[in-house]
């Protein structure tokens, strides 16, 4: 492997070696080298999709040959903005399999990378709250099971087991009939799978260059030559972007216009308690989900805000509607004080499901559109771009996902609204 | 965010509902619209980082369909006026 080195396995001895020289002699994670005049394969975007798609070219495809370019710092978008939690627990077929697929990654992300991606399968759990609602989770649920997909649905008493601080009271505006538990579903940490991807490329090879922004694509006969950035021009035979929330803005640098809508989506986190709640909880009644973060923290996020915005702050309305949906479900947390607060950008397509693929212009692959539900996806998301550009085709679980669907179609729509991106 | 809407003056955004890019034209006719058309009409979007204009109805107000210029950047908004009549936008 060409430009490859010896990465420094972290374990327990390496731990306790370093724990001799006080922690001063680590090694540094990955380099920070300056960008060469062309590679086979440049990936836009530092986040945990295009960090990942760098190592599996590297690990799957032997092609090592890579630059990942990076307008900010790694994990600076929405890597590091959302609310972690990785499941399957889908409705439609597509997205079932991709995402398993992306779920079976994950349990074995840690070992694969030797990094701690701090993956807690603790389950995640959908209320449900009337009877249509308990029929639709058990249909949920048994789609799942058709297709070997852990799911468990648990009726008012063992949700009263499971989560006791749930509101169980006689006069619940919302009385809990049940709920659907994904057991293998969980939550992981954020930064820490972009810095473990970013090692383990960078270990194979891949040049991690960072605060270097693409200001346009150089295309020569319909085909992708490079890209000019804020650090020079830099070669390319073929080019991913992986830059979701921006990807509208990015892809209209190669001349594309794109079926996406760029939104805002708010998220929070509470002071830090002692362990209250040990699911990752999605509230069938309201716009609120939330899982306990290590440190104790409450980190809770809703819907979008509702309208385009590349922000990445909100309006007030959405936080206090949370924040009331959160009260309503479990009424013990109504003196707990927000302290952080923030939102991301959300690529929102017209289907609700994100693009992964070739696109028109040859060499330039698009793996964008993810909504709010790339964390869960990132490495499955990785893997399976990382296949298309090296085969310059779709894997069999991206294909569903094309970008002609739409002309085409064969939209992949989990809530059946049609294309109002707001509403996905 | 503070919409002036032209009726009814300066809202709070939460009275209005969104609509989306207010320069999509339907196909003028539909029976003749090409399935490129339809296809760029329903799903493709200039999705622009700055200036966008757009469309509100004033769900809790009015219940008109009005039509905003807003900054998706900075949300900035630079004036709404009634759909179709640009040129009665009201100031900020």
């Amino acid at each position: 492997m060409a430009g490859a080195r010896n990465m420094q396995r972290y374990s327990i001895f390496s731990l306790l070696r370093n724990a001799m020289s006080y922690h001063r002699n680590w090694a540094e994670a990955w380099r920070s080298p300056a960008p060469k005049p062309a590679y086979d394969v440049i990936i836009i975007g530092g986040g945990g999709h295009g960090l990942a798609t760098a190592y599996y070219l590297a690990k799957e495809h032997g092609i090592s040959n890579v630059a990942v370019v990076e307008k900010g710092w790694l994990g600076g978008g929405n890597t590091g903005r959302n609310t972690t939690n990785v499941r399957s627990n889908y409705i439609l077929e597509q997205n079932s399999h991709f995402y398993e697929f992306s779920l079976k990654l994950w349990e074995k992300l840690s070992q694969d990378l030797n990094y701690n991606v701090m993956f807690s399968q603790r389950g995640v759990l959908i209320t449900a709250h009337f009877d249509a609602q308990t029929q639709a989770l058990l249909r949920r649920g048994n789609g799942m099971r058709t297709l070997g997909i852990d799911a468990v649905f648990l009726n008012r008493e063992q949700m009263r087991r499971k989560v006791p601080i749930l509101d169980f009271s006689p006069t619940a505006r919302f009385p809990v009939t049940g709920g659907l538990l994904q057991p293998r579903a969980g939550v992981a940490r954020h930064d820490a799978i972009a810095w473990g991807f970013a090692r383990g490329a960078d270990a194979r090879g891949v040049d991690i260059i960072q605060n270097c922004e693409v200001t346009g694509f150089r295309i020569d006969n319909g085909r992708v030559t490079g890209v000019d950035t804020t650090r020079g021009f830099i070669g390319a035979k073929k080019i991913g972007i992986a830059v979701a929330g921006h990807t509208g803005h990015v892809a209209a640098l190669a001349g594309l216009r794109l079926p996406i809508e760029s939104h805002l989506l708010q998220a929070m986190v509470t002071e830090p308690v002692k362990p209250l709640l040990h699911v990752s909880l999605s509230f069938g009644a309201g716009h609120f989900y939330t899982s306990q973060t290590d440190k104790g923290e409450l980190v809770m996020g809703g819907d979008l805000d509702g309208y385009n915005s590349y922000a990445q702050r909100g309006n007030l309305p959405m936080i206090e509607h949370v924040a009331a949906a959160a009260v309503t479900a479990l009424p013990c947390i109504s003196r707990l004080r927000i302290m952080r607060h923030w939102a991301g950008i959300m690529d929102m397509t017209m289907d609700g499901n994100p693009i992964i693929g070739k696109t028109p212009i040859d060499g330039l692959y698009l793996d964008g559109g993810w909504c709010y539900g790339g964390f869960k996806a990132t490495p499955g998301s990785g893997w399976v771009f990382a296949y298309t550009i090296a085969n310059d085709r779709p894997h069999e679980l991206n294909i569903p996902f094309n970008l002609d669907r739409f002309s085409h179609g064969y939209t992949i729509d989990e809530r059946g609204v049609g294309p109002y991106p707001a509403l996905h | 965010m503070l919409i002036p809407c032209p009726h009814c003056g300066a809202r709070p955004h939460a009275e209005f509902t969104y609509g989306g890019d207010a320069t999509l034209r339907r196909p003028a006719d539909p029976a003749l619209a090409s399935d490129d058309e339809w296809h760029e009409y329903l799903y493709l979007r200039t999705n622009p980082a700055g200036p966008h204009r757009e469309f509100w109805h004033h769900t809790l107000g009015c219940e008109q369909w009005i039509e905003v210029a807003r900054d998706t950047v900075s949300h900035r908004i630079d004036g709404a006026a009634p759909v179709g009549r640009a040129s009665e936008r009201r100031p900020r």
